[in-house]
């Protein structure tokens, strides 16, 4: 599904590297999950995969179904099926929810080529997957992300994913901010989405969104690299022992 | 859900709207017919051939040349924040039409030359007499509107007048107006812009060529809406319409205006004049899609377009209401105003400006208030692209008899990219310390983040510009009548096209 190959990104702005050889392999449906300290590239892994702006890529690969990545444009990538749940999902006044919405579904079903949905459909899908989500239709109808909390923001996030049916899921820190009522609603709600195809990379600081969604696998990321990786039992040594003791075992 | 529905199909559906079209502006082509034309430049025999041609009272033509008498002696203003070169109003033609359109000229629109009808086809303007309307594709509705069609200085025909007539509404051309109505059109015109107004509006009392007219009688809730589609075809032709419109006590009327011109790589002059004469309870609803050609990238060509436009309430508790979108124009200078003469009248200003490449525009409103417990919003959405530069400016003016007079002001700037402007101008009198002024201001940049964002989820960057900036100007569109908003949707897409990237 997603082939990183010693992936190498500076800043544009700045003469800083920030990820020096990343390697990384996930298999259709399955979850990955990166943990790192702060400042240790993981975001910045969410922002090349989705094609921000702003980094410069000096090394490596990035294949999504044997497709390059790295040459396409964000709109593109997401066509081809990437997904990114964003941290801080940015505030759109003006522009209903599921304006949004249906204006993402249909571009991305148009550039892949297949039929846009009508509204009647569209309706009857939104409601669906916002109903499991606990999403109320006064939140579908309020503009995008304005007035949001953090729990409103981020389960909108995954209404998003749900409606767009994208093959890689990118959450980045999807837990940061949440209550454990909210994580639990967001973690049902992407589990929900695991279908043995779709494939997940989880980035979070912490074990216990990982209570809730399973991970194949775990990896350490610090210092702009994938330092360890294994089973789950990895992110529970982590929220024991903190870094420390892997980074020193490295080292 | 139900009301969700129809709000947000609206926007879906102008989605597809804006998707569906592409290249700039679509407008600009031109219409190969035979014309006459008044000969070049301006003089007492150019307004008297003028009103000769509309063979119009001798009152008319007195009128007319008085106010040229005036206009030799004014100055061009230039207080507002545009600059062009200086225009030559010796090298304009002030009157051409259509050869088809002389003295023996078609019955009815079904006579009217098929080129002319072809033009409006092209434009999207039903000039047959079915439920339809002006602009992008609208849903199938049962919604009537009667077309006035002005074709540089004459009107080619107005649908549903028999429909309208018998509902005694009178809407018909300005010319045939004096004709038929003269004591009306007598005793109104220059009765809310005089004809020493300003350098453009004396201008235009002494050459308007045609225009719109528009009588609603008192208790007459007009049975459709009405409609003027302006178009310029004519190169080195001014254009200089004139529209009155009189909403007796007690009635109400909704009026929309479009206009759309040829790319000519000269500018050309539209200089307009609007006058509402709103009385007791009545209530008129005037909507403008302003898309004239805005001139290329670099700034050549366009219109310039000078316009007054004022609202009398002279009734109490009469009610105007102003919306426009002005997407087009390469320099626009324009204050649609409410004189707040009734007590307890209210008068609304709800625009869009948008000004892309070399685009310039200096708009926005007065608001006089005279009367007691008067009320006025205004809600001004300016967006700047390229290297546009536009301003707002807006008078609101509390008299000393205005007691209890209320003012709510929103003044919202939209910057695309680094190179453009925005500028807010308010002036704010009070007289009375019982009235109210309130005033908020923003200006907002269309943010990376939000552009990214929109990108991530599929869109690409000119439908992620569209969804932001419309958006951003959601209230005004909702203030425009159904159709119009759709129509007023896509062209904010298509008028920031290449403003990014």
């Amino acid at each position: 599904m997603l082939n990183i190959k010693n992936l190498q990104v500076g800043l544009e702005e700045e003469n800083k590297q920030i990820l020096k050889g990343v390697d990384l392999n996930i298999g259709e449906g399955e979850v990955h999950a990166i943990m790192g300290p702060n400042g240790s590239g993981k975001s910045t892994t969410s922002y090349v995969l989705a094609g921000k702006d702003g980094y410069e890529i000096t090394g490596g690969t990035v294949e999504l179904n044997g497709h390059n990545l790295l040459d396409m444009d964000p709109e593109e990538r997401a066509a081809a099926g990437l997904f990114l749940a964003f941290q801080y999902p940015v505030e759109i006044p003006g522009v209903g929810n599921m304006t949004f919405l249906r204006t993402a579904v249909n571009a991305q079903r148009k550039a892949r080529g297949e039929k846009e949905l009508t509204a009647g459909e569209f309706l009857k899908t939104v409601r669906e997957k916002a109903k499991s989500l606990k999403i109320d239709s006064d939140m579908l109808k309020r503009p995008v992300n304005v007035g949001f909390s953090g729990g409103e923001k981020k389960r909108n996030e995954i209404l998003q994913m749900a409606m767009l049916e994208p093959k890689m899921c990118v959450l980045d820190e999807t837990d940061s901010g949440l209550d454990v009522d909210a994580m639990k609603l967001v973690a049902e709600g992407v589990n929900a989405l695991r279908d043995g195809k779709r494939s997940f990379l989880v980035i979070t600081h912490y074990q216990r969104l990982l209570d809730h969604i399973k991970p194949d696998v775990v990896h350490i990321m610090a210092n702009g690299r994938i330092i360890k990786s294994g089973g789950p039992e990895l992110a529970l040594e982590v929220e024991k022992n903190g870094y420390a003791d892997i980074l020193a075992e490295v080292a | 859900m139900t009301d969700m529905i129809a709000k947000e199909g609206v926007e879906a559906e102008t989605v597809e709207a804006v998707k569906s079209l592409s290249g700039k502006y679509k407008y600009g082509f031109s219409t190969d017919i035979e014309s006459e034309y008044a000969p070049l430049g301006l003089d007492e025999d150019i307004v008297k051939l003028i009103s000769k041609k509309n063979d119009e009272p001798e009152w008319m033509l007195d009128w007319r040349l008085q106010a040229f008498e005036r206009w030799k002696l004014m100055k061009e203003p230039e207080w507002a924040m545009v600059d062009y070169p200086k225009i030559n109003f010796q090298d304009i033609y002030y009157y051409s039409r259509p050869k088809s359109m002389s003295e023996d000229k078609p019955k009815s629109l079904d006579d009217v030359d098929p080129k002319l009808l072809e033009t409006y086809a092209k434009l999207g303007i039903p000039l047959k007499e079915q439920a339809l309307l002006a602009g992008v594709e609208a849903p199938k509705s049962d919604r009537k509107v009667a077309v006035d069609a002005v074709f540089d200085s004459v009107s080619v025909g107005t649908t549903f007048q028999k429909e309208l007539k018998n509902a005694g509404v009178i809407f018909m051309s300005i010319s045939e107006a004096l004709k038929e109505h003269p004591e009306l059109v007598k005793k109104y015109i220059g009765s809310v812009v005089p004809q020493s107004d300003n350098f453009y509006a004396t201008l235009n009392s002494a050459v308007f060529s045609d225009g719109s007219f528009v009588y609603i009688p008192e208790g007459v809730k007009c049975p459709m809406e009405l409609s003027t589609y302006f178009r310029i075809n004519a190169e080195n032709t001014g254009q200089f319409e004139r529209t009155l419109i009189i909403a007796e006590k007690g009635s109400s009327v909704s009026y929309l205006e479009g206009c759309t011109a040829p790319k000519r790589d000269v500018a050309q002059l539209h200089a307009a004049v609007v006058e509402l004469v709103i009385l007791e309870d009545a209530e008129i609803k005037y909507s403008t899609v302003q898309n004239w050609y805005p001139g290329d990238e670099n700034g050549k060509g366009g219109i310039y377009n000078f316009v007054t436009k004022r609202a009398d309430c002279r009734g109490d508790r009469a009610k105007v209401m102003w919306t426009q979108v002005e997407t087009g124009s390469a320099v626009t200078w324009k204050y649609p105003s409410c004189i707040l003469r009734g007590n307890a009248s209210q008068g609304e200003f709800y625009s869009i400006a948008i000004a892309n490449n070399m685009q310039q525009a200096d708009t926005g409103t007065k608001m006089i208030h005279l009367g007691k417990n008067t009320k006025s919003r205004i809600v001004s959405k300016g967006i700047s692209a390229g290297k546009a530069q536009n301003t707002y400016r807006g008078l609101v003016s509390m008299h000393p008899k205005a007691a209890n007079a209320r003012n709510y002001t929103q003044c919202d700037s939209l910057l695309i990219g680094d190179k453009c402007g925005a500028h807010t101008v308010p002036y704010i009198e009070v007289k009375n310390n019982t009235a109210r002024v309130e005033h908020e201001a923003t200006t907002s940049k269309v943010d990376d983040d939000q552009l990214f964002y929109c990108r991530q989820r599929g869109m690409d960057e000119e439908e992620a510009v569209a969804l932001v900036v419309n958006g951003f100007c959601k209230e005004v569109l909702q203030a425009l009548p159904m159709e119009f908003a759709m129509e007023a949707q896509a062209l904010v897409a298509i008028s920031l096209e290449g403003s990014v990237g």
